[in-house]
Parts: structure tokens; sequence; C-alpha cells
């Protein structure tokens, strides 16, 4: 566990050989990445994880439009990655490298059938000044105020299990 | 600390729950807010306000400053913190539905979508 200020790791072992781990990660995000998590303004097609250095992360709409949110920074399968995380505090695309943060993803075998997978996402500070960015993206239709409403609602469902 | 803050977070998003709540909480992202000038603009009376106020405030989504006889309230500036926290959530969540997915034992091809939901909760 990171003790760092600006970033956050966590890790978790998987029953799948490194190579698989490395390959479902990576080219096939779109079969596991969180559906709700995504800036495209539009319905989702898929996502595309371009598999080499300097290739792009972006979501596909169905009508085609492209949303690109992160550059791979250092692709070594099966063992690590390295991609930007150009979504800013208003939760849009961050057009800005400097202003971008980053993810590291390691894939550690344990074996032959487990991998271990740590991530790691730092510089966050490069975001700007801290996340007082909050109140401008609440302001702002889509951004926090929808986030926050979904984990609100998430939350209360889970809880109340309808009213 | 870590738990401490996560379980901050949660209280957080569940204050946000109650939708009156959540109206004076987007008031207040609009322009900082006495308790009267929250009341005059809500269906809600003035203990009402301030009750709801005090929710928010304990959860550290806002805060409150004095001016002359008034205490005017404000978002609370999250912080870097909150960014890690939100993240932090993010990243177990996106992990979990990782693994659900690569210990799958059925190979699929680079480019297929899915739009089967990841283990939606209960």
């Amino acid at each position: 566990m990171s003790s760092n200020p600006t970033a956050v790791s966590t890790s978790i072992t998987v029953e799948a050989p490194v190579e698989r781990a490395f390959r479902v990660f990576t080219e096939d995000i779109a079969s596991w990445w969180p559906s709700e998590h995504h800036i495209i303004g539009v319905p989702l097609a898929t996502m595309v994880f371009e598999p080499k250095a300097g290739g792009a992360v972006y979501d596909v709409g169905e009508d085609g439009s492209r949303c690109q949110w992160a550059r791979v920074v250092a692709y070594e399968p099966p063992t690590r990655v390295v991609f930007s995380w150009d979504i800013s505090l208003q939760w849009q695309v961050e057009t800005d490298p400097a202003r971008a943060s980053e993810v590291e993803v390691r894939f550690v075998p344990e074996g032959d059938t487990r991998t271990r997978v740590e991530l790691e996402h730092r510089h966050l500070d490069r975001h700007g000044d801290g996340w007082e960015g909050l109140r401008d993206a609440v302001g702002s239709s889509g951004g926090w105020r929808l986030v926050l409403g979904q984990f609100a609602d998430r939350m209360r469902k889970a809880s109340v299990d309808r009213r | 600390m870590k738990t401490y803050s996560l379980s901050r977070t949660g209280e957080a998003l569940g204050a946000l729950g109650d939708p009156t709540r959540r109206t004076i909480f987007e008031q207040l992202a609009e322009e900082p807010a006495a308790v009267v000038d929250l009341a005059a603009r809500l269906p809600v009376s003035r203990p009402a306000v301030s009750q709801h106020l005090k929710v928010l405030k304990e959860v550290g989504l806002v805060r409150d400053v004095q001016v002359g006889t008034r205490h005017v309230y404000s978002l609370d500036p999250v912080g870097i913190e909150g960014m890690r926290e939100y993240l932090d959530r993010f990243w177990s969540r996106a992990l979990a539905s990782f693994k659900a997915r690569v210990e799958q034992h059925l190979e699929s091809t680079p480019e297929q979508r899915t739009e089967q939901p990841l283990q939606e909760e209960p």
C-alpha cells in the first residue's frame, strides 16, 4: 500500500497465466472496464487499447465518434504496462499532457496459472490544485455531480432496496 | 487511516443520497450561502436546512465561515485526498471486474466487446 500522498496503489491476484492476464487487461479492456466509467458522451460501442508504446486508448461511440483518454507510455508484455490518465478533474479529456497522471500495472507470475496484478496510479498532483476542482466539476453536467449522484443512488439502493 | 478515509467517503456519498441534502449541496456548488438564503430558496424550514448542513459538514462535504453574525456555508475543497479516495474505490472495483473476466476460461479476441453486465450489484 502506497504511502505516497500523490498516488494510489492496489493489487489483486488472478487465477490465470501472466500472458492471459496481460492480454485481457490491455487488448481486451472493453470486457471488464466498469461500464459506468466512460467519459464519451454517447452510447459506448467498444474500447480500444492499441498494444504498443505510443498507442492510444480510447472509447468508441455507437455513432463512430472516438474519445481518447490515455496514451500508452510503456508496453512490455507480459509483465508491465504504463499509460497516461488524460482525464481532468472536471471529468473531461485533459488535452495538456503536463496535467495528466499516470497508471503503471505490473503482472507478476506466481506459478504457471496465477498472476499478481499490481497497479499504481501516480502523479495525481499534476491534475492541478488538488481536488478543489470539485466545485467546478459539480457545477458541470456530467461531472462530479453525475458521479456522486450515481454512487449515492447505488448506495441508497444497496441499503434501502427501493423506497 | 486509509480505512477511515474510505469510510468517510462512503459517509459523504451516503449523505448525498437524501434529495434535499443533495439540492442544498448543489446550491452551495453554485455559490456560498447562509441558512436563511437556502431556506428562502427551498421548500424547507430553517431548522431543517440547519440539520442538513450539519450532516453535510460532519461528512466533510461543506464547511462554514462566520461573516459578521452569519455562518456562510460553502463546499469544502476536497483536496487531493478526495481524488485518492475516489480512485482507490475506482481501481478496486475495476480490478475486481478484471479478475472476474480473466478467470473466465473462454478465450476472446481483442476486438470483442462483451455487452454483458459485469457483476451488477444486487
